[in-house]
C-alpha cells in the first residue's frame, strides 16, 4: 500500500519538498522579502497536506517496528551498489522509507511545527533569503530522520540537521549567539561520531542475502529458499539489524550481553540521549534555546528534541533489547534526574525563555522514564507525550516569542498585571501553561498519566519519587503566571497591544490540537498502539529470552 | 638488456613525457624570457599528456628497469591523483597574484612544477629503496626551490631554508636506514629483502632501527609527527599554489611510497590462513604499532594545534597534518580494506582541500590577507564563493551529505572491522575536534559583520568554474560514491604482492 504522486512516494515527497523549496527561494532575488516568505509558507504548508493525506491512509492494524512489511507507505530504490571483490563484500545499501505507528505520529509533528514555525519566522528581517533557505533545509534533515529505514540513510538527514541550525541560532539569535551555536553543533556531533562507530559495528555484524533482482532476505528465510542464487551482503537495514538470526557468529555485536554489544548501546545512548537532552548532556540546551529566535526555538523543542527519543525507539530498543533491559533502570533512573533537576532548576529562573528551556528537559525526562518501563502504557505514553509536549512547548515559546517582540524583555520579574492589557494572549497563555503542568482535560495530562502509569509497574521507587516533579512544575508554572498576569501593571508596559492575527493564526490551531487530545485522544493512540504494543511485546520476548539464556 | 630496457620504455611513457616537458620548458623560458604564458602553456600541454598517458596505463601489472619501478594498478591510482592535482596547481597558479607580480619571471616556476611532479610520478612507482631515495631527493629539491620563489617575501625565504634544514635532515636519517638494510640483507631492491626476510636470520631489532629511520624520510614526506616541524612555516610561507600542491601531491607520494616499502618489505607471504584481503607481517617486525601511535599523535596535534592558528594557510596547514593522521590509520590495520579507505581519502582529500586553498587564494588575491580576522562579514561580499568554502570544510569536517563523510566512513569501517576500536574511537572525536577550528572560519565569515565594511569581491566566470569543478565531486561524491569505491578496490593491487 502505497500513495504516490507523479510517480513518486508520498514520503519523498513530504522530505525532499522543502528542499524544492529551498532552490525557488535561492533563485528568487533578495529584495523580495514577501515573496521570499509565501514560498517557504507554501511549501511548508503542502507538507502539512501531505501530512494529513498520511494521517487518513495510515493503517492503523500495522505494526512495522522490525518488520519491513509492516512497514507503510514503503520506497525502496537501490542507492549504492558495489560489486563484490574478493576481500570485500558487496556494497548495497538502500534509499529504503517507510513509516509505523512510531514514525507517523513524528511526521505529523514534524509537519505542523514546521509550519507553524514559518509564521512565526514572518518578523524575521535580517537576510530573509538566507533564513528561509536554511529554513527548508533544516525540515528535510528533520523529517528524513523519521522515515529513513536504513541506518545509513537516517544517518545522513540525522547530520544534515546539524549545519542549518548552526547558521540559524548563529547569525539569527541573541546576543551570545556564537557561543551557543557553536556548543550546539560540537556536543551533537560529539554524539553523531559515536553513533557512527556503533553504525559501523552493526554493518559489519549484520549479514542478509540479496536476490539477482536485487530483494534483500533475511538469513531464516534465506535459509528456507535454500540459498538459490542467493549473494551474501552486509546491510545497514535497520529491520534486518533488528533481527538476532542475521548477526554472523563471531562478529563483534553478535550474541546477547556481551561487553561490546553494552559499548555500542552506550555509544548509541549517548548520541541520542544528547539530542533530548538527558541529564547531564542537557547543557546545550539552555543556551541554544535562549539564544536562537523564536522560531528555531519552537524546531528545537519541536521537533529536534524528539529525534533523540525516536532513535532511542526506532533503534536502540529493537536492536539491542538485551542491553536495554540491562539498562532499563539506569535509563529510568537519568529520566527522572532530568525531571526533577529540570523542573528544580526551572523554578529558579527568571529568564522567561530559560525557564521554558529547563522545563523541555524536566518533559523529557518524562518521556525517558516512559520508555524505559518497555511496557504498552509506558511506551505509549512516552511516544505521545513526545508528541504532546512539541505542541505544547512550541506554543510556550511562540508565546514568550510574543512577549519579546513587544517588550524586548524576557525577564519574569519585569512583568505583571498583562490579564487586562491582553486578555486574548492571557487565555492562549494559559491553556499552554495548564497543558504543560499536565492538567486534566489538556493533552499533557494524558500523555504524563500514561508514562507514569506504565513505569510505576516497572519501577515502583523511581516513579514515586518522579512525582514530585508534577508538584514542581504545577508550582513554577503557576508562579509564572501569576508574575506575568497578576498583581498590577508597570507604567512601561502600558502600551502594549494584545496578540495580532498572524500571532492568532499560529497559536490557535496548537492549542485547539491541546485541548481536542486532552478530552480525546484516540485519533493519536489509535496510530501508534498496534507498533507500541508490538515493540512491548519485542521487549518482553527478548528479556524472557535472556532469562532463559542465564538459567 | 637493451632490448629489456626499450620494452620497458614503453611502460614508462608518462614520466618520459614529463621529463620532456622539463626540458623544453627550460629551453622555451631562454628563448622567450619576458612572456611566461609560453612556459605555462607548454608546462600545461606537458601535463594532460602525461595525464592521458597515465591513464592509459589501467590495468599493467609489471615491474620495469631490473625491479626499479613498478607499474601497477596502485601505482596508476597515485600517479592520477599527483598529475590531477598538478593540472589544477597550474590553472591555481595562471589566476595567483602572489605569483603574477610584474617583475617576476615565472618561466622556471612552471619548469620546476614539472620536476617536482616528475619526482611525485616516481615515488608512486619506486619500489627499489634507491630509486625511492632518488625520487624523495628530486621532489624535495624542486620544492624547496618552489616554496622560496617569492623571495621577495621574507617568510618565503625562511621557509625554504628551513624546509631544506629539515629535508637534509629526514634524508640523512632515511639514507642512513637503508645503508643499514642494505648492510642487513645485501639488496636494495625490496622484493630481493622480503626474501631474505622470509629465510629470517636478521636482527630484529636491527632491521627495526633501519625501519623507524626509514620511516623518517616517509614521514617527512606526509609530515607525520614528528616529522611535521617544517610543515607550518612552509605552508605558510611558501605561494599558496605550492602549499596547496604539496599538501595534496607531495602527500600521495610520500604515501604511496610508505605503502609500498611497508608491504612489500614486510608481507610474509607464506601465511595463507588469513582471511582474504589480509596481509601478514614477518614475526617480530609488528611496525604497525608505531604506526598506530604516529597515527594517533599525527592527527591529534594537527587539530589540536590548528585551533590556535590565525593564518588560514597555516590553519590548512595543521589541518593538513591532522589528515595524515587519518590516512595513517589505514594502514594500521593491515588490509586492502584499510588500503582502499586510505585511496578513497584521497580522491576526497584532493577535492576538499585543494578547492579550500583556492578559495582561500581567491580571496588573498582579493584582499591580500589570508588572516582569519579579514574573513568577517565576507559571507554577505562573496555569498558564492563563501559558500563553497564553507562546504569544502564541511568536508574536511567528515560531515555528510559530502565526499569527507565517505573517506571517513571507510576509515573507521576499515578499523572496526578489524578490531581496532580504540583508534577508531580517537579519530572520531579528533573530527569533532577538527569542527571547532572549520568552524571558527564560518564563524567570521557569517557570525560577524566586518569591521570596515567592503565593497562586494566579484570573481570571473574561469574562477567560478574552478571553483564549481572542485565543488561538484565534493557534494556529488557523497551521495553517490560507487565509482570511488570501485576504482579504489580496483587500485589496491601492488606488484609483487599476493
Amino acid at each position: 500500500m502505497g500513495v504516490t504522486i507523479l510517480g513518486i512516494g508520498v514520503l519523498t515527497w513530504i522530505t525532499f519538498l522543502p528542499v524544492l523549496g529551498m532552490v525557488l527561494v535561492l533563485l528568487l532575488p533578495k529584495e523580495r522579502r514577501d515573496a521570499i516568505r509565501w514560498m517557504a509558507l507554501f511549501f511548508t504548508g503542502l507538507q502539512v497536506v501531505l501530512a494529513i493525506i498520511i494521517f487518513t491512509k495510515f493503517d492503523h492494524g500495522m505494526a512495522g517496528i522490525n518488520t519491513e512489511a509492516g512497514m507503510q507507505f514503503v520506497e525502496k530504490v537501490p542507492w549504492i551498489d558495489v560489486k563484490s571483490v574478493a576481500w570485500f563484500g558487496r556494497i548495497h545499501i538502500e534509499y529504503l522509507l517507510g513509516i509505523d505507528g512510531l514514525s507517523v505520529v513524528m511526521v505529523l509533528l514534524t509537519a505542523l511545527i514546521s509550519f507553524v514555525a514559518v509564521i512565526s519566522s514572518w518578523t524575521i528581517d535580517k537576510a530573509v533569503k538566507g533564513y528561509f533557505a536554511l529554513f527548508l533545509l533544516l525540515d528535510t534533515g528533520m523529517m528524513g530522520v523519521f522515515v529513513a529505514l536504513d541506518f545509513f540513510l537516517f544517518y545522513m538527514f540525522w547530520e544534515v540537521v546539524l549545519l542549518p541550525m548552526y547558521f540559524l541560532i548563529g547569525v539569527w539569535g541573541g546576543p551570545r549567539r556564537e557561543y551557543a551555536a557553536i556548543k550546539f553543533f560540537l556536543y551533537t556531533l560529539f554524539g553523531s561520531v559515536l553513533m557512527l562507530l556503533a553504525m559501523i559495528a552493526l554493518y559489519f555484524s549484520v549479514t542478509v542475502y540479496i536476490d539477482p533482482a536485487g530483494v534483500i532476505h533475511s538469513v531464516a528465510d534465506a535459509t528456507k529458499m535454500g540459498m538459490q542464487g542467493l549473494e551474501k551482503i552486509y546491510t545497514f537495514n535497520m529491520m534486518a539489524m533488528m533481527d538476532p538470526g542475521n548477526y554472523v557468529p563471531d562478529s563483534l555485536l553478535a550474541g546477547t550481553n556481551t561487553s561490546w554489544r553494552y559499548i555500542a548501546y552506550i555509544a548509541l545512548f549517548v548520541g541520542f540521549a544528547i539530542k533530548v537532552p538527558l541529564v547531564p548532556f542537557h547543557t546545550w540546551l539552555p543556551d541554544a534555546h535562549v539564544e536562537a529566535p523564536t522560531a528555531i526555538s519552537v524546531i528545537l523543542a519541536g521537533v529536534l528534541l524528539k529525534m533523540g527519543a525516536y532513535g532511542m525507539l526506532r533503534i536502540s530498543f529493537p536492536m539491542f533489547p538485551d542491553a536495554m533491559i540491562h539498562y532499563s533502570w539506569h535509563l529510568a533512573l537519568l529520566g527522572v534526574i532530568s525531571m526533577v533537576y529540570g523542573a528544580l532548576v526551572a523554578m529558579a529562573q527568571t529568564d522567561f525563555k530559560k525557564l521554558i528551556a529547563y522545563s523541555s528537559v524536566s518533559h523529557m525526562g518524562v518521556v525517558v522514564l516512559g520508555m524505559a518501563s518497555m511496557n504498552t502504557p509506558g511506551m505509549t505514553g512516552a511516544v505521545f507525550q513526545m508528541f504532546n509536549h512539541g505542541i505544547i512547548t512550541a506554543m510556550l515559546f511562540l508565546i514568550v516569542g510574543v512577549i519579546y517582540d513587544r517588550t524586548h524583555t524576557r525577564g519574569l520579574n519585569e512583568f505583571g498585571g498583562l490579564m487586562n492589557q491582553m486578555p486574548k494572549y492571557a487565555a492562549v497563555m494559559t491553556v499552554a501553561f495548564f497543558a504543560a503542568l499536565g492538567l486534566p482535560g489538556l493533552s499533557g495530562f494524558i500523555s504524563e498519566a500514561f508514562s507514569l502509569l506504565g513505569a510505576f509497574q516497572t519501577f515502583r521507587t523511581l516513579t514515586i519519587i518522579s512525582v514530585i516533579t508534577i508538584v514542581l512544575t504545577a508550582g513554577y508554572m503557576l508562579w509564572v503566571l501569576q508574575r506575568v498576569f497578576l498583581g498590577s501593571l508597570p507604567e512601561k508596559w502600558k502600551g502594549l497591544t494584545d496578540i495580532n492575527g498572524r500571532e492568532m493564526a499560529m497559536l490557535a490551531p496548537l492549542a485547539a490540537i491541546v485541548i481536542f487530545l486532552g478530552i480525546y485522544p484516540s485519533p493519536v493512540l489509535d496510530l501508534m498502539n498496534s507498533s507500541m504494543n508490538f515493540l512491548a511485546e519485542l521487549l518482553q520476548h527478548a528479556g524472557s529470552a535472556t532469562l532463559m539464556g542465564l538459567q | 638488456m637493451a632490448e629489456q630496457i626499450l620494452q620497458d620504455l614503453q611502460l614508462f611513457y608518462p614520466e618520459l613525457a614529463l621529463t620532456a616537458t622539463f626540458l623544453v620548458a627550460i629551453l622555451a623560458d631562454l628563448i622567450f624570457r619576458r612572456t611566461s604564458v609560453v612556459v605555462s602553456g607548454i608546462v600545461m600541454i606537458g601535463f594532460v599528456v602525461t595525464a592521458v598517458l597515465v591513464l592509459g596505463q589501467s590495468d599493467l601489472h609489471a615491474s620495469i628497469f631490473s625491479n626499479m619501478i613498478a607499474v601497477d594498478p596502485f601505482a596508476h591510482f597515485f600517479k592520477l591523483v599527483i598529475i590531477i592535482s598538478a593540472i589544477l596547481i597550474v590553472v591555481f597558479s595562471l589566476g595567483s597574484a602572489e605569483l603574477n607580480s610584474p617583475n617576476r619571471k615565472l618561466g622556471e616556476y612552471y619548469a620546476l612544477l614539472a620536476a617536482l611532479t616528475l619526482g611525485m610520478m616516481l615515488m608512486a612507482g619506486a619500489s627499489n629503496l634507491l630509486m625511492m631515495y632518488l625520487a624523495i631527493e628530486l621532489s624535495s629539491i624542486s620544492s624547496y626551490i618552489l616554496s622560496g620563489y617569492t623571495k621577495e617575501a621574507p617568510d618565503s625565504s625562511e621557509a625554504s631554508l628551513k624546509y631544506v634544514i629539515y629535508g637534509a635532515l629526514s634524508s640523512g636519517l632515511m639514507l642512513y636506514g637503508i645503508s643499514i638494510i642494505y648492510g642487513l640483507t645485501g639488496s636494495l631492491d625490496i622484493y630481493t629483502i622480503n626474501q631474505v626476510l622470509a629465510e629470517g636470520d636478521i636482527s630484529g631489532v636491527a632491521l627495526l632501527i633501519a625501519g623507524v629511520l626509514t620511516l623518517a624520510g616517509f614521514g617527512y614526506k606526509i609530515s607525520a609527527v614528528p616529522f611535521h616541524f617544517w610543515t607550518p612555516d612552509v605552508y605558510e610561507g611558501a605561494p599558496i599554489t605550492i602549499t596547496a600542491f604539496l599538501s595534496v601531491a607531495s602527500k600521495a607520494g610520500g604515501f604511496a611510497l610508505m605503502i609500498r616499502f611497508f608491504k612489500v618489505t614486510f608481507i610474509d607471504s607464506s601465511v595463507v590462513t588469513l582471511p582474504e584481503g589480509a596481509w601478514a607481517t614477518f614475526e617480530g617486525f609488528e611496525w604497525y604499532h608505531i604506526i598506530a601511535a604516529m597515527s594517533v599523535l599525527t592527527m591529534t596535534l594537527g587539530n589540536l594545534v590548528a585551533i590556535w592558528q590565525n593564518n588560514l594557510k597555516r590553519l590548512l596547514a595543521y589541518s593538513s597534518i591532522a589528515h595524515a593522521g587519518y590516512m595513517l590509520m589505514g594502514v594500521v590495520v593491515l588490509n586492502n580494506q584499510g588500503l582502499a579507505a586510505i585511496l578513497i581519502y584521497f580522491v576526497v582529500y584532493l577535492f576538499m582541500n585543494l578547492g579550500a586553498f583556492y578559495v582561500v587564494m581567491l580571496v588573498a588575491n582579493k584582499t591580500g590577507s589570508e588572516d582569519i580576522e579579514d574573513y568577517k562579514g565576507l559571507g554577505a561580499r562573496a555569498p558564492f564563493i563563501t559558500v563553497a568554502l564553507a562546504v569544502f570544510f564541511i568536508s574536511l569536517t567528515g560531515l555528510p551529505p559530502t565526499a569527507g563523510f565517505i573517506g571517513k566512513l571507510y576509515l573507521f569501517a576499515a578499523l572496526l572491522n578489524s578490531g581496532w576500536v580504540w583508534l577508531a574511537v580517537v579519530g572520531a572525536l579528533n573530527s569533532v575536534i577538527s569542527l571547532y577550528y572549520y568552524v571558527r572560519v564560518f564563524r567570521n565569515m557569517y557570525l560577524r559583520p566586518a569591521d570596515q565594511p567592503g565593497p562586494p569581491l566579484v570573481f570571473g566566470k574561469l574562477q567560478t568554474a574552478i571553483v564549481l569543478v572542485l565543488l561538484i565531486p565534493t557534494i556529488l561524491l557523497g551521495l553517490y560514491f560507487t565509482p570511488l569505491v570501485q576504482l579504489a578496490q580496483a587500485s589496491v593491487k601492488i606488484f609483487g604482492t599476493p
